[in-house]
């Protein structure tokens, strides 16, 4: 089947989010379409899939004009789609996932046909050997499982274009190869695939078609042929290395010694695993993995917003773990949080508020109990002024910030105290280039003031720019740790599981 | 919808976790306009009079021969929302036919004397919704509160004043515990305050019945469960002399308007409150403890809807029986929710339920309408405030910049 | 927080695991222990109870039967203990216990209770089938209160506005029963009553986005005040439109004349049969059905289930207005189905505690029927107790549905997981 956008646009508010986007996907292709974070893809694909309705433009399947109300309408047309947040319902199985919405019912009460759902379920599972057992429950399937379970959710229902958006960002390489072997074998058996991904690799290695978007609009087409460099400078619309100017680091005492931690969480899944490692006060050590390996666990460990089960972690000598959060950032560690928006700021409080969230209760912000507006406008002042947020007023919500200024402010907060380390988990997610420069400028500034800073980053490319160490984490553990001049491929490798002896 | 929900493709698919969308539906309805307060109140009145009318015996008799003589039933249908209305006025603001001052601002005092509880219980449960808690316990809280405090009244001998501070005082902690144990039981095991709050309201209304039925709280030669009459030291002193019901209660519940107002905007404690409400996981991430403040809250907001039992059993009823606070925790939470959730706005709002409450008895008597009419329209007024698009469309007033993008 | 470890670690991929917890162990031991020490061992050992089983009109008379109550009430306790010793089994196992635990659990050590309370009064004796019939009489609205709340929060609206919806039905039973002169017309009109309330809600929560808990709170004000208003003006100004009415017992043939049980399941009027057959259906249909999958999908998922086409707010709005419907139907009970006319708040706070059966019955009909026979139970014993002359404070037992509901929430008994998207108005 042929699928054809012609013009679609759509709006949020005063943001477009397309722009008057072509796109010919031919019957039997993949068709990649590749951008940055927020070039507006996703946005697209909803409006093809009716989750969206467009402003303007229209999608033709097979030259005949369609609208779509709904999903369903989408599905009926032949139209399947993995949605980056996978959309399984957790205490379902697999089969009940499946035939959700077109279940095989038996008598006048439509009771489900368990049955032939198994059925259908094996059946797609042993065509493209994905070894998913239809009676098991989701929420005790690993990430990979679940991601095959939604593609047998949309061949299931006779789709003959698939959509997969940003399909390999939970993935480890292995799983990522496994999945562009299926996009291939699906191909082969006439199935269109609409890729939606960042990763050049992964274009290169599957598709027939590439269209590039750059902030809501379409920037080029290109064939797969087309290098590396070529395709991210189309991308990102500049040369696609990322460069961060700084001197070599001068590492001093160790600041941060951490001995076998350990974390177990509530399902009692093993999420960080005998980590040890340390942080030199002035240097910077990144740490890379693919997404979901325990860096979140890492961090939120260091500052003590999960428990620890075993080990310690200690802070120019002294103990921090097992102890208030409070604590732990007054002992002199600054954290700049994996999700800004939930963890970072306080969307419905003003900027000032936000700058203080941490030493509201402390000089100059409060006397005793009570706190001081006049200080408090005076130091919002100062931060904005230093951190170039670009905000009207202090007293603007946080919450009608870009991405980019709300990142400024939690960094103006955390960078506030003296600092001996620096946690910052994905600090330039979703920001503009300037606004990435910019922070990346500032985490510099902090290592050659003599902080320890540990950054951790699902891009290789920021690992990589910012790093005078990389240590590489799989499944909870420190896989190994390797200086910023190691080859990618090693990298990936040892992102993989692979020991640094083995990788190299 | 921020910026940064456009830059960013994730956002629009990711669901925000439930407590944020109830905190955003509680800021809205903090945020709707005056205009829809206003035409809310008309809305729930004339919905008021239509009940009315329907209820009235004279009109539905000249409605049987309508065709006929239809003037009869406009007359009927006149004469019922006039006498209703102006009894509402009579019993509530000026009584118009009173002879002297005194007797024609009685109804204003009785509004303020009737808004007393509910300014207290409303502050309560505005915090509390402020920190993002759910509290439906004023209720219960607000009966132990009533109860430790008429004990403290009643069995207990001390001189005047400090009688009353400790009574005062008793109200405030009974209704704190009450409201520290969804608190400590939200924080330490995630229990959800909504439910933990509701069960507790009836194990209260119990435990109070129990006590009733004790030796130590029955009154001497009473045969009904009620408690003995508070002292004479131990009651709030009446402010405007005797003839007029208001009491230092009220006095006491402005101050702690004044200090809930200071508590929430200008004190660290409240800055935590506030940023725990809008946003617990930041709030945790800058170093605040979520489960402190959600004992805290609870504990503060219990001891608020504890003060409020002062007020019927230290200044009102003067004793205790298990209907002393009869539906004050539920009407508290439309005081609250009408009011914003800010003091002044809960002042003003016990003071218009006050009223209403207060004109129970002139509609009885001088309109023959039982005073449930006044819990009729006291819903309704609450139920179209939280549904502002609804009132603007009843109105076709237009709609505030900020939700039409929310609509898109 | 639900970071997804791609293959974690090996524990990852084996079975259910539910976190190694003992606070239900020790909930449940206290309290049998408690029983053990208070029941047991606090009787006199040469003390006896009479429980009589059978009446008059019996088919089979069975003869009373006279327990040791020291004995029996040991026996009733250290059942508890097992039952807490299985948990911790369970527990340690890292493994779930089903919902028939509790339920046996509560049995037992109301058991001992019981045994305890008539032990030594030779001239009164429990009656225990009075006792299960007026249980099951109590726990009719409750059930279908606790129906209703499911049907609800499965699709993922909260219904705190359960009390309104039984009012309401009681109500316009007792009006449109009055009017019509026939009971049965006003048990047709109750769950009307009922289905308007839910309609509201759903319209507040799906149209308006307002918080649920809030409608459902203000609603219940609202329908209290609605009645109590027509309750004053209309209903008391024309007596006709209120009268009581009753429903006749119909019996069924040969069931109703199994012992014990026969008159106590079988012997009942339309309303308790209904009630039967709306557990049955809705476990049935809630679980085994495409509507039910569709419905449990809404009230975890609501993205994923339109993103393959289930329309979520019709859903919602649906399932909504048939709870509301479910509720009314129950708040026939109060009225006609118990030949009563309507009163001012006549439920009395029924509502909540079906709100609590729902909860500590885990959100499926079957577990609402259990909670509520035991919530009923425990109102029926309290009655007993308190004929017999308790040396229980009535008001103790009456706080034991509530108290129970606390420990549920609070994860001291059991664990209550709601649907995940309770309560979270779907927007696109």
């Amino acid at each position: 089947m042929k699928l054809e956008l012609r013009g679609i646009t759509k709006r949020f508010g005063d943001f477009t989010a397309n722009d008057r986007i072509d796109l010919l996907v031919e019957p039997g292709t993949v068709h990649a379409l590749l951008g940055e974070n927020g070039a507006g893809k996703s946005t697209l694909m909803n409006v093809l899939f009716g989750l969206y309705d467009a402003d303007e433009g229209e999608v033709l399947l097979d030259d005949a004009p369609v609208v779509f109300t709904g999903p369903g309408d989408a599905m009926a047309a032949g139209i399947g789609m993995v949605h980056q947040h996978f959309m399984l319902v957790h205490p379902f199985t697999v089969a009940e996932n499946v035939m959700l919405g077109h279940e095989d019912v038996r008598g006048p009460a439509k009771l489900l046909d368990l049955a032939a759902a198994r059925r259908k379920v094996r059946e797609i599972s042993d065509r493209f050997n994905f070894n998913v057992d239809p009676d098991a429950v989701i929420e005790d399937l690993p990430v990979g499982a679940q991601q095959r379970v939604e593609i047998i959710k949309a061949l299931s229902r006779d789709a003959s274009i698939l959509i997969l958006d940003e399909p390999t960002a939970v993935l480890t390489p292995q799983e990522t190869d496994e999945l562009l072997g299926i996009v291939k074998d699906l191909r082969d058996a006439g199935t269109s695939v609409v890729l939606i991904t960042h990763k050049l690799r992964e274009v290169k290695a599957v598709a027939d078609t590439i269209t590039v978007i750059r902030r809501g609009k379409v920037v080029g087409t290109a064939e797969p042929s087309a290098s590396q460099e070529e395709l991210a400078s189309l991308m990102v619309g500049r040369a696609v290395t990322m460069r961060v100017d700084k001197a070599p680091a001068t590492p001093g005492e160790t600041m941060l010694q951490v001995d076998g931690l350990t974390v177990v969480d509530d399902a009692q899944v093993v999420q960080l695993d005998g980590v040890s490692f340390d942080v030199k006060a002035g240097e910077i050590l990144a740490i890379a993995g693919v997404q979901g390996n325990g860096q979140t666990e890492l961090t939120e460990a260091l500052l003590g917003v999960v428990g620890t089960d075993a080990g310690t972690a200690t802070l120019d000598g002294e103990l921090i773990t097992g102890r208030s959060i409070k604590d732990v950032l007054f002992s002199g560690i600054g954290f700049v949080p994996e999700d800004r928006t939930e963890d970072g700021i306080v969307a419905t409080m003003t900027i000032a508020n936000n700058l203080m969230l941490d030493t509201h209760d402390k000089a100059p912000y409060a006397k005793g109990f009570a706190l001081q507006p006049k200080a408090i406008a005076d130091e919002a002042r100062k931060h904005v002024e230093q951190f170039d947020v670009r905000a009207t007023s202090i007293e603007q919500t946080a919450g009608s910030l870009s991405g980019g200024n709300q990142q400024k402010v939690v960094l103006a907060r955390e960078l506030s105290r003296p600092l001996k380390l620096l946690i910052a988990s994905n600090p330039t997610r979703g920001l503009d280039v300037g606004s990435i420069e910019f922070v990346h400028k500032r985490i510099v500034a902090e290592r050659d003031a003599g902080a320890a800073v540990i950054i951790v980053s699902a891009e290789l490319d920021e690992v990589v720019a910012l790093a005078d160490r990389i240590a590489v984490m799989y499944h909870g553990r420190i896989v190994g740790i390797v200086p910023p001049d190691t080859d990618r491929d090693t990298l990936g490798l040892m992102m993989a599981g692979a020991h640094q002896e083995e990788a190299a | 919808m921020s910026a940064e929900g456009q830059t960013t493709e994730a956002t629009p698919d990711e669901e925000a976790p439930r407590e944020s969308r109830s905190r955003q539906v509680l800021r809205e309805i903090a945020e709707s306009s005056s205009m829809v307060v206003l035409m809310a109140i008309v809305a729930s009145m004339v919905i008021g009079g239509v009940l009315i009318i329907f209820a009235d015996q004279a009109v539905r008799e000249s409605a049987a021969y309508f065709f006929s003589r239809p003037g009869d039933t406009f007359s009927a249908i006149g004469d019922a929302l006039g006498s209703a209305y102006s009894a509402m006025f009579n019993g509530a603001v000026l009584n118009t036919q009173a002879e002297s001052f005194a007797a024609m601002i009685k109804p204003l005092t009785q509004t303020l004397t009737m808004a007393t509880p509910l300014i207290f219980a409303g502050l309560g449960l505005g915090i509390g919704f402020r920190a993002g808690l759910f509290n439906i316990g004023a209720q219960g809280q607000v009966l132990i509160g009533a109860t430790v405090g008429a004990y403290v009244g009643f069995a207990w001998s001390l001189p005047a004043g400090l009688h009353l501070l400790l009574a005062v005082i008793g109200c405030a902690l009974g209704g704190a515990l009450w409201g520290f144990i969804p608190g400590v039981l939200k924080a330490r095991t995630g229990a959800h305050e909504v439910i933990v709050t509701i069960m507790l309201n009836y194990i209260g209304l119990y435990l109070v019945a129990w006590l009733l039925s004790l030796d130590a709280f029955q009154r001497e030669g009473s045969d009904n469960p009620i408690s003995p009459m508070v002292a004479d030291t131990a009651q709030y002193p009446k402010i405007l002399g005797a003839q007029f019901n208001l009491h230092l209660g009220f006095l006491l519940a402005l101050a702690c308007a004044w200090g809930a107002w200071w508590l929430m905007e200008r004190s660290t404690l409240g800055f935590r409150l506030r940023a725990v409400g809008a946003n617990p996981s930041a709030a945790r991430t800058a170093g605040m403890s979520i489960a402190s403040a959600t004992i805290i809250t609870m504990v503060i907001a219990g001891g608020l809807a504890g003060l409020a039992g002062s007020a019927p059993v230290l200044g009102t009823q003067k004793f205790l029986s298990a209907s002393t606070a009869g539906s004050l925790g539920f009407d508290a939470i439309t005081v609250a929710l009408l009011g914003r959730s800010r003091p002044l706005g809960i002042v003003l709002a016990a003071i218009l339920f006050g009223g209403l409450q207060a004109s129970g008895p002139t509609l009885q008597v001088n309109a023959n309408l039982p005073v449930d009419i006044v819990v009729v329209i006291q819903a309704l007024i609450v139920l179209f405030i939280a549904a502002p698009p609804l009132v603007r469309a009843m109105f076709r007033l237009p709609a505030p910049a900020h939700e039409k993008e929310v609509a898109a | 927080m639900t970071a997804t470890v791609a293959d974690a670690a090996p524990a990852a991929s084996t079975a259910p695991v539910a976190a190694k917890t003992w606070r239900s162990t020790i909930a449940l031991a206290v309290i049998a222990v408690l029983s053990l020490v208070i029941f047991g061992l606090g009787t006199g050992s040469g003390s006896t109870t009479t429980f009589v089983v059978a009446r008059g009109t019996d088919f089979v008379h069975l003869p009373d039967f006279t327990v040791p109550s020291r004995v029996a009430a040991i026996v009733l306790s250290l059942v508890g203990l097992a039952l807490a010793g299985w948990t911790g089994y369970r527990a340690n196992q890292r493994r779930k216990v089903g919902l028939w635990l509790p339920i046996v659990y509560g049995m037992a050590i109301m058991g001992a209770l019981l045994t305890w309370a008539g032990a030594g009064r030779d001239a009164t004796s429990i009656q225990l089938t009075g006792l299960l019939t007026s249980s099951l009489f109590l726990a009719v609205p409750l059930v279908f209160g606790a129906l209703a709340g499911t049907l609800c929060e499965r699709s993922g609206i909260v219904n705190i506005a359960i009390e309104g919806q039984l009012l309401a039905g009681a109500f316009l039973a007792a009006l449109v029963g009055s009017i019509a002169g026939n009971a049965y017309v006003g048990l047709i009109a109750a769950p009307i009553a009922g289905a308007l309330v839910g309609l509201v809600l759903a319209i507040f929560a799906t149209k308006y986005w307002v918080n649920q808990i809030v409608v459902g709170v203000v609603l219940n004000m609202l329908i209290v005040g609605l009645t109590s208003f027509f309750f004053s003006t209309v209903m008391t100004e024309n007596g006709d439109l209120n009268q009581p009415l009753g429903m006749a017992k119909l019996p069924i043939p040969l069931l109703s004349k199994i012992p014990v049980l026969g008159p106590v399941l079988f012997n009942q009027n339309l309303l308790v049969y209904l009630l039967y057959v709306a557990v049955a259906v809705m476990q049935v249909m809630l679980f085994r059905s495409r509507w039910g999958l569709r419905v449990r999908a809404v009230g975890e998922h609501p993205k994923a289930a339109d993103t393959v086409g289930i329309n979520v707010n019709r859903t919602r709005v649906r399932n909504t207005v048939l709870g509301g419907a479910i509720a009314g139907l129950g708040g026939a009970f109060f009225t006609v189905a118990s030949g009563l006319a309507f009163g001012k708040e006549m439920t009395a706070g029924k509502g909540y505690i079906a709100l609590a059966a729902m909860i500590l019955g885990r959100w499926s009909p079957r577990g609402a029927l259990a909670a509520a026979l035991l919530f009923g139970f425990a109102d029926a014993l309290r009655a007993q107790l308190g004929a017999i002359g308790s040396p229980i404070p009535s008001q103790f037992l009456a706080m034991t549905p509530y108290l129970a509901t606390i420990f549920a929430v609070a994860g001291l008994v059991g664990h209550s997981r709601p649907p995940a998207a309770e309560g979270v108005p779907y927007k696109k």
